[in-house]
């Protein structure tokens, strides 16, 4: 076990792990932050997206010992009060069916259109592909981001 | 350096709040709109408490209606769609309805489950009761106030109007008085056309808590104490446990326990990571159940369901004289189809928490069948099922695979043992090798056509593993068709097979409207024609019983006919398939064009009949998900068996669709009057054959199998 102090939603968090224990499990076991989903575990299905210095990372294969002093954002703070335009545009949609890979989408969303504000549906789909929705949602996240994009 | 574990706290309230099961919803419409309370300590704290009329009804004096939803919520919109037809008939105001998820409760409810579609189908008029009778309740208190009779009063938006004399109140002020009022027994439903919340836009009611991540999900629960746990559960289908060394596991920081159950071991820990890597430390000895036998391959059904087919079966249903038909027919034709097993694969993984005491079991988690949860581990613990209570949580996803028990039996397994509450939570990997996958299934198909081309004969055979009755010897053209026999084989196996979204309809749809289109171009017949002549013949000449309406399927059929401009434009390759299940009729049209010299499927169209559509946007995303479900799987869906265990463990190998791979979809109703049947499993079905039957129109290559992408001439082979 070590100790490490975490930097995740603009705050610090002191927590022990062991070097090897994934993000994913420091923020939903350690830290309660349980909006950050577990799916593959293989960095496969994107439910665990997160946001390391605003990139957009799977937490399941990143490891905490990774992490050091870099920025973190979870669903729980990519916005105060869940208007992100992303969140506000998945709203207006009315995207979620279960709604379990959609914290994942979102950080995608997000992190795509702060680099890529004007994305083309083609731009869209690639960005996206890497998020799986068992649902097939797939329509309206798309719509969605155009949405937020305007 | 400043360090602060707020966030921890939150979400301890909120978990502690959960698990006392006062567990309100959240409307985020009302919380933005009128700044209501928002957690179940405020809602709590009210100091007038709100007033039950009912078992789904609950009226403050602040006017605030809470809606209790039964039913467990897997992501088919149920949580929305009931208190839509609840709020309707009460005629509140949406804006200032909260709904909350109940608890199991057999007494107040009825078929707590979620399953085969028929949710709303079952409980449509005990809904509207519910709020009718409490509208009335209503209604009655307030002209009783105004001394007027109660056929003067009318409603809208949670107030009471006297318009004669110009009087108004509103529920809230009506609550205390009404909710002591005796409960009416003849309450009048409103007619269709009177609905005003029915057939909306309404957003899903948990909306912002998805969007926002919070603790809603079976995996996500905690419980203060709580410890976590994984199960090492046999390797292959056929195996049992042998023995146990766990000293390795049980040294490793973070375990505290380790248990055997009976048939696994349960490594159980603090945290999640700590019991995934004891696991791993953990040497289990496994042997056969049945020494004699082979552990159950991919290739060993394969071989057994071809020689099954030549053999008569179970006879399923049989009109006329099949073999006299075949003897006279001017020309046969024969086809066979097969599918592999699949994993359900919903993305939340199996979990459940359960706390064993000795005076009662408590369960919570992602559950699609409580009452069976509770009744399996009141058998386990031979308890009585009154002691053990199930809270629900949202699924993420389950699409039949939590129509099974196992997992929390499993966690109350572990529980009883350690004495402690548990979660235990399995690996993507457990689940894909854990078994209940959808049955693989082989079908032949033989079709007799007269001199004239018209179908004479039908026969239809079926085999699949640990499947009573592969055939749906009911289905479309029975009825249609003078001689036809449908029979079936089943293989046993040790391999667990079970419900998968439309159980067997999900591959047998696919055959037979594809089968269909095969005859239909033998005959030189258009593919719709053929179906509308055949519906016809069922109307005007039945054959045995007619188990489907033929002017709904004719109707669905016609319309997506008429919108996807039906053969009128040459370069669009169009594919039809039409399907009835689950009460719901849906037919489709998928399209398939030239792109840079490769045929591309561009869209599908999917037009529903499944009687009044309650909750609009949640029924369209349905549709639509359901196309994408039936398309992925048909193009990708395949899990492989080798002695015993399966060859795919995770998403890396068991491919699912992803964004960039679906084509448009555009969905459409027809209006009707008729109760409603669901949509959670309906438009899966026709989706493969609709796309097979294009590809076929763009390529001159049939697809028999599934999945497609490794079908020789496929064009999706380079996907795979």
């Amino acid at each position: 076990m070590a100790k490490y102090t975490l930097l995740i939603n603009g705050q610090r968090f002191q927590t022990e792990a062991d070097p090897d224990t994934p993000l994913l499990w420091v923020l939903r076991d350690n830290l309660g932050l349980t909006g950050t989903k577990f799916g593959c575990g293989i960095a496969q299905c994107g439910a665990c997206t997160v946001h390391f210095n605003g990139e957009p990372t799977r937490a399941c294969v990143l490891p905490v010992s990774a992490v050091g002093n870099n920025k973190i954002t979870t669903i729980e703070g990519l916005s105060a009060t869940g208007d992100h335009p992303v969140q506000k545009a998945w709203a207006a949609v009315d995207v979620p069916q279960c709604g379990y890979c959609q914290a994942g989408q979102i950080m995608t969303a997000a992190a795509f259109l702060k680099r890529n504000p004007k994305p083309t549906t083609e731009q869209i789909e690639e960005a996206m592909s890497g998020n799986l929705c068992r649902c097939g949602t797939y329509h309206r996240i798309r719509e969605a981001i155009q949405l937020a994009a305007k | 350096m400043k360090t602060t574990s707020t966030s921890r706290r939150d979400f301890l309230k909120v978990a502690a709040t959960v698990s006392g099961g006062l567990w309100l919803g959240f409307n985020w419409q009302t919380a933005d709109a009128n700044a209501l309370p928002l957690t179940a300590l405020d809602a709590a704290g009210l100091a007038d408490a709100p007033h039950n009329f009912n078992s789904f009804i609950s009226i403050g004096t602040d006017g605030l209606i809470t809606i209790f939803s039964p039913n467990p919520e897997v992501g088919q919109g149920i949580k929305t769609a009931f208190p839509m037809v609840v709020a309707d008939e009460l005629d509140a105001d949406w804006a200032r309805v909260r709904v909350e998820q109940a608890p199991l409760d057999t007494k107040r409810f009825e078929r707590q489950a979620a399953g085969g579609s028929q949710s709303l189908r079952h409980s449509w008029t005990r809904l509207r009761q519910a709020g009718a009778t409490a509208r009335q309740m209503l209604v009655e208190t307030a002209a009783a106030r105004w001394n007027v009779p109660a056929s003067e009063c009318t409603t809208d938006k949670a107030v009471v109007f006297h318009k004669a004399s110009n009087r108004k109140v509103s529920y809230g002020e009506l609550a205390t008085d009404a909710a002591k009022r005796p409960v009416p027994t003849n309450v009048t439903l409103k007619t269709p056309k009177q609905f005003t919340i029915i057939g909306k836009n309404m957003p899903n009611v948990d909306n912002k808590e998805i969007l926002t991540g919070k603790p809603i999900y079976g995996i996500d629960f905690y419980r203060e104490g709580m410890l976590f746990a994984m199960v090492q559960r046999p390797p292959a289908f056929g195996l049992k446990l042998k023995s146990v060394d766990a000293a390795a596991a049980k040294a490793m920081p973070g375990v505290t326990d380790i248990v055997t159950l009976k048939n696994g071991v349960a490594v159980v820990g603090k945290n999640t990571w700590a019991v995934k890597k004891a696991r791993e430390k953990l040497k289990v000895e496994w042997e056969k159940i049945n020494p004699d036998a082979p552990l159950d391959s991919t290739e060993g059904f394969d071989r057994q369901f071809k020689e099954l087919l030549d053999k008569p079966g179970t006879v399923r249903r049989k009109d006329g004289d099949p073999d006299a038909a075949f003897a006279s027919a001017a020309r046969i034709i024969k086809a066979e189809y097969q599918c592999p097993m699949l994993a359900h694969s919903p993305l939340e993984p199996m979990n459940f928490f359960a706390h064993v005491r000795p005076d009662g079991v408590e369960l919570v988690g992602s559950t699609q069948t409580p009452e069976r949860a509770r009744n399996d581990v009141a058998k386990l613990l031979g308890v009585a099922p009154e002691t053990v209570s199930v809270n629900m949580t949202r699924m993420g996803g389950g699409f039949g695979r939590r129509l099974q028990a196992d997992f929390a039996v499993e966690a109350a397994e572990v529980s009883s043992l350690v004495k402690a509450p548990v979660k235990v939570i399995w690996t993507r990997e457990d689940d894909m090798n854990g078994g209940s996958y959808r049955p693989a299934c082989r079908y032949r198909f033989e079709a007799a056509l007269d001199k004239d081309n018209n179908l004479i004969g039908y026969k239809l055979r079926g085999v699949g593993v640990n499947v009573a009755n592969s055939t749906r010897e009911d289905n479309f053209p029975a009825g249609a068709v003078p001689n036809l026999l449908i029979d079936s084989h089943d293989v046993k196996s040790p391999v667990t097979t079970w419900a998968w979204r439309a159980p067997i309809t999900n591959f047998l749809a696919f055959a037979e409207q594809a089968f269909l289109d095969e005859v239909a171009a033998a005959a030189g017949k258009d593919p719709i024609q053929f179906r509308l002549d055949l519906f016809a013949k069922a109307k005007s000449s039945p054959t045995g019983a007619v188990k489907y309406e033929v002017d709904r399927m004719e109707a669905v059929t016609r319309l997506v006919a008429e919108k996807s401009n039906w053969g009128k434009n040459p370069s669009v390759k169009q594919g039809f398939s039409v399907y009835f299940s689950h009460n719901s009729y849906v037919a489709q049209v998928a399209e398939v064009v030239q792109k840079n010299g490769k045929p591309v499927l561009q869209k599908i169209h999917a037009a529903a009949d499944c009687g009044v559509v309650v909750s609009r946007s949640g029924a369209l995303q349905q549709m639509k998900g359901g196309v994408v479900d039936g398309l992925g799987h048909a193009l990708y869906g395949k899990l492989t068996l080798k002695d015993g265990a399966a060859e795919q463990r995770n998403f890396d190998a068991f491919r699912l669709i992803r964004m960039n791979e679906v084509p448009d979809v555009e969905v459409y109703f027809v209006e009707n009057e008729k109760d409603p049947s669901g949509l959670g499993e309906p438009a899966l079905p026709p989706t493969g054959a609709a796309v097979a039957n294009a590809m076929f129109k763009a390529t001159g290559t049939r697809l028999y199998n599934q999945p497609f992408a490794e079908q020789p001439g496929s064009p999706w082979k380079q996907n795979m």
